[in-house]
């Protein structure tokens, strides 16, 4: 019993922050060109 | 935006955005090239490359106008259009709503369903009553949230009067997420909070499906502005010429056109000759000839050399924005258009409701207490919550237009596939729908092959239509070297190869009455070359296999009708011409009238009313934008074929939806007595949900190889 206060939260916990990093990741429009962000990650970026 | 956020620390913050379409991006190499390129030019702070919208977005310096930034981008090698401002895009913004929603309901159904498989594998007293409580914090706000979509749809069709798909469903997720509430707090044996979190993840996913197919074949949503051009150069009267949007634009102003440009108003020419493409209006290809006094359109893309064209309408008054309105009428009745999943909604909703009440009723008869006999009728809702209309039918739809996707067939939406399948005749354009839309050179086989490799040579270095034209017949050869290659407007393209000049120039010496024609040059000795638009390689076995399919074919155009003679004979149909857009709208809505689905396919702008008053409609990919954002459907490729195809998928789609209607009301027929009988525990209502879920999913799967 005292096992599971302890770890149900923590695994609600996990579940939240990577509901959050979605959240963020959507947000931030990393989802907006699905098809160029497959190709950049070809390009050689030397004048970076 | 994380691009945003790191331009807010740069202190040029009153740099503007503009936005460009440039068609031709396809590789890694386009993307480095523009964004290095431009961000080099002065003024332009940065450029960020959208490959999926195929779109260029600039930030530069507000003194920078438009056609230095389209001359930046044609610098480094790429066609670009002004795009005007998109103002906000709602589609793309409730699709991220749902995937949101989406996200938390998926995160929410996994925990909940974690802690009732411990409840349901033997949990008791305390341990229960906690899990309870735990799976009540996480789905009540989840319902609050990720429900919304269905709220308030079922509250729109509720105050109007009308019920569809999304109020059983509200009713049935927000009283059993309240009658499992009060089980939890009354220290209850059963809380269906899982049945009703899962419940919205499902579907959700139906609805995200949906919403994501639609995204992704609207493409264009500016499509029809980009047109016409987002502004132009203005002459003032001591010589100056000013940078003047489309909108500020007036009649009596005198606005330079040069070679390249599209026209931002209406006008009438008063300086300069020159070749102007007005396909988007026509849909034929061949340039016409403009001088001093000519109308011109706007929207028309000015090919040959530079005008000076007096504004005669502007903005809501010219040609381009009556045939737009004319669409948006027409439109109008396809909205009317209600679809299978909410039809069968309206015969479902009452059924169900009254069930459960009777349930309730009956329990209450029998002697039951009121908190169980509505126990028993929250599980009857819960489990008849049409899961497989809200599911099923756009995974059936997203497979069969994965399936057409692949085939090369983009169709905008759901209700597009469902009304393709009910079409009974079929109405072509002639110009750019039976025919290619393009002139295509004639004879070139009499050409030997190293005149051959001259002419590629030629042709690549400019861009005029009859260019284009044999560029493409040509591809694959081999271009000659040749040298100093100049283009003069309005002649021709001339170049020296070894010892001989060559040239490729419009005909010297015979008028051509019939058809397109340039000359080919070599020493003294010239080929002429004519052009013809050809029928598309299958088009008569495409119109002999609908005519088998039982659909009758009519052939509506613009053009002459001599010059649908032919056309006409070949294929055996009935061939009507000298239609203004105006008349084909009025013959569509006529058929109309004598109970025909038509399915309308045109390319040209002058189709556009046609295809928006269609029950169904196609164009090809060659076709106008505005054609191809109206269309239903859009086909590449020269070939005709596709429009027999998505016609047997849609037929195919239509009839899988049914078979799953019929599968979830065989699944209701089997569960909803467990349900009366009081049977159905937060288990056996998981199970059943999953289970049809899976049943209809798999069943809508089985169109993946439709198209073939």
């Amino acid at each position: 019993m005292t096992g599971l206060v302890l770890l149900i939260p923590i695994a609600l916990l996990c579940g939240l922050v990577a509901l959050c990093a979605f959240f963020l990741a959507l947000r931030s429009g990393q989802y907006d060109d699905l098809d160029g962000a497959a190709m950049r990650m070809l390009a050689d970026g030397e004048d970076e | 935006m994380a691009t945003q956020l790191l331009f807010a620390e740069i202190p040029a913050a009153d740099n503007i955005e503009s936005l460009f379409a440039v068609p031709a991006l396809h590789c890694v190499g386009c993307i480095a090239k523009i964004e290095q390129g431009l961000a080099k030019v002065p003024g332009i702070e940065s450029a960020r490359v959208n490959m999926t919208d195929k779109r260029v977005a600039i930030r530069h310096d507000p003194t920078l106008e438009p056609p230095a930034l389209k001359a930046a981008i044609a610098a480094i090698g790429f066609e670009a259009d002004m795009l005007a401002d998109p103002g906000v895009d709602v589609a793309a913004a409730e699709n991220k709503a749902l995937i949101r929603a989406l996200a938390v309901a998926g995160f929410a159904a996994m925990n909940i369903m974690l802690l009732s498989v411990s409840i349901w594998s033997g949990a008791d007293g305390a341990t229960r009553q906690m899990f309870h409580w735990l799976s009540a914090l996480i789905a009540l706000p989840t319902v609050a949230y990720a429900g919304q979509p269905f709220f308030r749809s079922a509250f729109a069709a509720v105050r109007q009067g009308r019920t569809n798909m999304d109020v059983p469903i509200s009713i049935g997720v927000l009283l059993t997420t309240g009658m499992s509430l009060y089980e939890t707090l009354t220290n209850g044996h059963h809380a269906w909070f899982d049945g009703a979190v899962m419940l919205l993840f499902f579907l959700l996913a139906g609805r995200c499906l949906d919403s994501m197919m639609r995204v992704r074949a609207r493409a264009g949503v500016a499509a029809l502005l980009k047109q016409s051009a987002p502004g132009a150069l203005v002459l003032d009267g001591q010589g100056h010429s000013h940078w003047t949007k489309a909108v500020d634009l007036r009649p009596g102003m005198r606005m330079l056109v040069a070679a390249g440009e599209r026209l931002a108003a209406d006008g009438r020419v008063v300086e300069g000759m020159s070749g102007m493409d007005i396909a988007f209006l026509t849909g034929e290809s061949a340039p016409v000839p403009v001088g001093p006094g000519d109308m011109v359109q706007a929207g028309a893309l000015n090919i040959d050399g530079p005008i000076h064209v007096a504004v005669t309408a502007a903005g809501p008054d010219t040609v381009i924005a009556d045939i737009a309105r004319l669409m948006e009428q027409a439109g109008q009745g396809k909205s009317r258009y209600v679809r299978l999943a909410d039809r069968a909604a309206r015969l479902y909703a009452p059924c169900v409701h009254l069930l459960a009440a009777l349930s309730f009723a009956g329990w209450m008869i029998a002697g039951a207490s009121v908190h169980q006999a509505l126990l028993i009728a929250v599980a009857v809702l819960l489990i008849t919550c049409p899961c497989a209309l809200g599911l099923a039918v756009p995974a059936a739809q997203v497979v069969a237009c994965g399936a057409l996707m692949r085939r090369g067939v983009l169709v905008k939406d759901g209700s597009a596939l469902e009304r393709l399948a009910e079409v009974d005749e079929v109405v072509f354009d002639k110009t750019g729908t039976l025919t290619l839309g393009r002139p295509v050179p004639r004879d070139l086989d009499r050409l030997a092959a190293q005149d051959k490799a001259i002419l590629l040579a030629l042709a690549c270095a400019s861009r005029h239509p009859l260019s284009n034209a044999l560029r493409q017949a040509l591809n694959g050869g081999e271009a000659a070297a040749i040298e100093n290659v100049r283009e003069v407007a309005g002649e021709g393209v001339f170049g020296r190869y070894g010892h001989d000049d060559v040239a490729l120039t419009r005909p010297r010496s015979l008028i051509n009455l019939f058809g397109l024609a340039s000359e080919y040059r070599r020493g003294n000795h010239a080929t002429l070359l004519s052009f013809a638009d050809a029928l598309r390689p299958d088009a008569i076995d495409l119109i002999g296999d609908l005519k088998q399919d039982g659909l009758a074919i009519l052939i509506a155009s613009g053009d002459r009708p001599e010059a649908l003679e032919d056309v006409a004979r070949a294929t055996g149909t009935t061939a009507i011409g000298h239609l203004r857009p105006a008349d084909k709208l009025a013959l569509i809505e006529r058929l109309k009238r004598r109970g025909q689905k038509i399915l309308m396919v045109g390319d040209g702008l002058n189709d556009g009313p046609a295809l928006a008053a269609g029950h169904a409609s196609m164009a090809p990919a060659s076709a106008s934008d505005a054609s191809q954002l109206t269309a239903d459907a859009v086909f590449l490729g020269d070939r005709l074929a596709p429009v027999a195809v998505t016609l047997r998928v849609a037929r195919r789609t239509v009839r899988v939806v049914k078979q799953n209607f019929a599968l979830a009301i065989g699944y209701n027929i089997l569960a909803v007595p467990l349900a009366i009988a009081g049977k159905v525990t937060p288990l056996v209502a998981a199970i059943a949900m999953s289970l049809s879920s899976l049943i209809v999913v798999a069943n809508a799967l089985r169109l993946n190889g439709s198209a073939k």
